[in-house]
């Protein structure tokens, strides 16, 4: 599928986050990555760690767009679009596919964002009066995997910032994310509230705290990424 | 043995006001002939049960836009554009299940299951109306069965028995759908004889398939 086209620096500030992202995957990892942004985490994944992206429609072992010539019509990705298995793959249906994700075996899901919250809320999938779009897997993605990350920039299209004290868009899920990696920074989500332990290298801890809606704690060792 | 028929004799008894189950994920695995069939009949008032509403020139999403449905009840519906504007419109009423959870409450329909326990839509507007029971120290939605008067189901190829083989990520839906409905119209790219196909490489079994329409007879 062809998204909307991008300029360059939109697109750069995006493979800084996905980039970003593929390093917080473990080593031998089973992963779900959503359609939009978390997509281009699959062009950063280490080849030496064995890391396998599950696909919610039906399958472990998602790989690239094949070449047209090697299309195959039965196999894509959850966002419609063609898709290759790559060796060790393995294909399901969906009562099984949600039973892997619902059921504590998917190790990491990355999403993308609306709003997130101090206590880890999620809302990714509902604007009322605009968008409806539908939760799709999200919210059972959320629930049940061991790990949740958000990848999203960090303000919205209007400059306002999505990580907020308290979502108002209607919730993906409650105090289920971990980790919310956008374009400026890298944030915990912790029992004590959010924690800003990364900076963006062309960013400061105040623009960051200016873009940010929500207590921020600022990690005394602040790294840059 | 099943009966083989056409795609339109196959839908042929679908009156108006029915509920269809129909397998596929963004149109992939998809019975794009019974679809199409059912269009040219007529058919109008349906409730679908599908996981998304598809693309509007595409499979699901062409029943949308002909304005054949009353009632969708799926995970998503933002690759079609016309599915928001009957539903902002009035005309088709949406009821959206995460999709997980949507499969349960399908195969629950099909396995004889009064409901499903998920913590899934917990502290979310999918809890709207739902009993929440807690067991063990944890918190759950009652989620309950659905049932469809017919499911239209996608393979790559079957028998006679109705036994058949479903391609890769062409199953998502397709196998919890053809046990939860009164009556399965098992859709197939190629027929082959009783026996060919090995017992351990099939993916549903006959006996949830109520009549077949093939594609492309062999």
């Amino acid at each position: 599928m062809s998204g909307p086209v991008l300029s360059d620096e939109k697109q750069g500030r995006r493979e800084r986050i996905a980039m970003r992202v593929a390093r917080e995957l473990p080593e031998g990892s089973l992963v779900n990555l959503g359609i939009g942004l978390p997509t281009l985490v699959a062009n950063y994944l280490p080849q030496d760690k064995g890391i396998l992206l599950q696909s919610e429609n039906g399958f472990i072992g998602l790989g690239p767009e094949p070449p047209k010539s090697r299309a195959d019509k039965d196999l894509v990705n959850a966002g419609g679009g063609l898709v290759t298995i790559v060796p060790g793959g393995c294909c399901f249906d969906s009562a099984m596919s949600f039973s892997i994700i619902r059921g504590g075996h998917l190790d990491v899901t990355v999403l993308g964002g609306l709003e997130v919250d101090e206590d880890g809320n999620l809302a990714n999938y509902l604007i009322p009066g605009k968008m409806v779009a539908g939760m799709g897997g999200a919210m059972d993605l959320v629930v049940g995997a061991k790990k949740v990350i958000v990848a999203m920039e960090h303000v919205n299209k209007f400059g306002q910032p999505k990580i907020v004290k308290r979502c108002t868009l209607p919730l993906t899920a409650r105090e289920e994310v971990d980790v919310i990696v956008t374009d400026l920074a890298f944030i915990r989500v912790t029992h004590s509230g959010l924690l800003l332990e990364e900076i963006a290298e062309d960013t400061t801890v105040e623009e960051v705290l200016e873009k940010t809606a929500a207590k921020l704690t600022v990690l005394p060792k602040l790294k840059e990424f | 043995m099943k009966k083989v028929q056409t795609p339109e004799e196959a839908v042929l008894h679908i009156h108006d006001g029915a509920s269809i189950m129909v397998g596929g994920f963004m149109c992939c695995g998809q019975a794009f002939h019974l679809i199409d069939a059912l269009i040219r009949r007529g058919t109008k008032g349906l409730t679908v049960i599908c996981n998304d509403a598809g693309f509007p020139e595409t499979g699901v999403g062409k029943l949308i836009v002909a304005g054949r449905v009353r009632r969708f009840i799926g995970s998503h519906m933002g690759t079609n554009h016309v599915a928001g504007q009957r539903m902002n419109s009035g005309e088709m009423e949406v009821e959206l299940v995460p999709q997980g959870t949507l499969a349960e409450r399908i195969r629950c329909g099909g396995a004889g299951l009064g409901g499903v326990l998920t913590p899934t839509g917990l502290g979310t507007d999918a809890e709207a109306g739902k009993r929440r029971i807690e067991l063990h120290g944890r918190k759950y939605l009652l989620e309950t069965p659905l049932h469809a008067d017919f499911a239209f189901v996608k393979a790559a190829a079957c028998d006679c028995i109705g036994n058949a083989v479903l391609a890769r990520s062409a199953k998502n839906f397709n196998l919890v759908m053809a046990m939860a409905a009164q009556h399965t119209i098992l859709e197939a790219e190629k027929l082959v004889e009783v026996g060919e196909l090995d017992p351990d490489h099939v993916h549903l079994p006959g006996v949830f398939v109520d009549s077949i329409a093939a594609a492309r007879r062999r």
